[in-house]
């Protein structure tokens, strides 16, 4: 299969699970799950992983400027790139390595053990069933986990500041919010939405094309986090070009 | 009634289905007899539309599988209970969802009018009490009895069963045996049965094809003598 035809077959199957009626009576519930199972499942290691993102980020950028600037300017540097870039794309990869994987075997293992055919039997359309729940649930739950990411990089790197670095509080705080620019962090966001769609679509697309048993069903995982990784640094690569460019 | 007409079917160079004509007539339970891995399995996707086939038309009540868009075959298979080989269950639900999921779906039953149904038809099937508990701790025969309670949600007027008794020991053979025979008298439906086992074959249904070598043959009432 070359690239174009992959990526029409993927596009292809992101159109066929969204714009099919969403029958919201039946689907609902399993949305929700999904934004929980996203969502919540993911908030523990996205909590640590933020943290550590935060520590990092303020550590190295008062190794670079310390000394050359005025203080506030860590606050500043650090919030800026906590929102734009850190944050959306740090837990996007986090959430592709959890989530993606367990789509793609989840469904792969369905579709072996016949349980997407049982579904088709049902007069159920599988899209809806799976892959629409996923879909959704993931775009609802990224760009929140995003937010409560880069607030906990923020907070632990303003800590870092305050007790380690001898910047107070206050300061780093003006050098975040004096420079604090909407685009900066809705930028963000827009990123982590698409960010996503391209993860829950690799999931649900490889669990969907698996052929033949156990070893397929963890290739599957594997090429769906793989995907999603990829996908979400060209995505990052050319939104920012979009709007930061 | 289904009409199968000249279906044909190769994978590769291997020919699966050549020319495979029948006729399941209302209230009649087909058996399609065979060796394993001559396509028993494959001649019942094909008739649902599950694979496609490269000639020939499946005929459901005079509307042509081929044919339909996606929203008239879901409308077509609303009125089909099929039993996996492997029974393909949800393990992600308990028996009860597993039965309630089709009714969910497809009517607008309350809550408790869908439990009701799914105790009546556990009852049916013989595993009543069983609600709660989930496919993976259950034995292989007592999912095959789940997986007709699942396939009898809608009140299907066709069922299809895929190797019903493969796998089962002779006691659990004989009860879903009995099952799909009580199953035919109580709801006279239409169906198709498709094994390897001769005496499953002749317990069950009302005409016996042989699919061999991709052929399909009725077999007489002699030759199925012949095989005992």
């Amino acid at each position: 299969m070359n690239l174009f035809s992959a990526i029409g077959d993927f596009s292809s199957f992101f159109f066929r699970s969204i714009f099919i009626p969403w029958q919201l009576k039946h689907t609902r519930y399993r949305i929700l799950r999904q934004v929980f199972e996203v969502g919540i499942g993911s908030l523990p290691i996205i909590l640590i992983i933020a943290a550590f993102v935060g520590l990092v980020s303020i550590v190295q950028t008062s190794y670079q400027v310390a000394g050359t600037v005025p203080r506030y300017i860590l606050g500043m540097t650090v919030g800026r790139m906590v929102m734009i870039e850190l944050g959306p794309i740090l837990t996007a990869l986090m959430v592709s390595g959890r989530c993606a994987s367990s789509m793609a075997a989840e469904i792969g293992t369905m579709r072996v053990t016949e349980q997407i055919d049982a579904l088709e039997i049902m007069a159920i359309n599988p899209h809806r069933f799976l892959s629409l729940p996923r879909i959704v649930g993931t775009f609802i739950a990224l760009p929140v986990l995003t937010v409560i990411a880069e607030l906990d990089a923020l907070l632990v790197s303003g800590a870092y500041a305050h007790f380690f670095l001898d910047i107070p509080f206050g300061v780093f705080n003006y050098g975040l919010t004096h420079f604090f620019y909407a685009k900066d962090f809705f930028g963000g966001l827009v990123k982590s939405l698409f960010f996503a769609i391209v993860i829950a679509t690799a999931g649900c697309y490889f669990g969907f094309n698996v052929r033949g048993g156990a070893r397929e069903v963890g290739r599957a995982a594997t090429y769906a986090v793989v995907t999603a990784s990829i996908l979400i640094l060209t995505l990052d690569f050319l939104i920012a070009l979009v709007i930061f460019g | 009634m289904i009409r199968v007409e000249n279906l044909s079917k190769s994978f590769n160079s291997q020919v699966v289905l050549d020319d495979v004509s029948f006729c399941i007539d209302d209230g009649s339970l087909v058996v399609v007899l065979g060796p394993s891995g001559t396509g028993k399995s494959v001649l019942l996707k094909s008739i649902l539309g599950l694979m496609s086939v490269d000639s020939g038309e499946v005929i459901f009540d005079g509307k042509s599988i081929q044919n339909a868009t996606a929203n008239e075959l879901y409308e077509i298979r609303k009125q089909v209970g099929f039993v996996f080989q492997g029974t393909a269950l949800f393990d992600s639900m308990n028996v009860a969802e597993n039965i309630a999921l089709p009714l969910r779906e497809h009517t607008n039953l309350s809550s408790k009018d869908i439990r009701e149904r799914v105790c009546h038809l556990l009852e049916v099937v013989g595993m009543e009490g069983k609600a709660d508990l989930y496919p993976q701790s259950l034995s292989g025969g007592m999912k095959r009895l789940i997986a007709v309670a699942r396939a009898l949600a809608l009140g299907p007027r066709y069922l299809f069963y895929d190797e019903p008794t493969t796998g089962l020991d002779p006691i659990m053979t004989d009860r879903v045996v009995a099952l799909i025979k009580d199953l035919k008298k109580r709801y006279k439906n239409s169906g198709i049965v498709v094994t390897h086992d001769l005496s499953t074959a002749k317990a069950v249904g009302d005409q016996i094809y042989m699919l061999k070598k991709g052929k399909i043959t009725k077999l007489t009432k002699i030759e199925k003598e012949l095989y005992d």
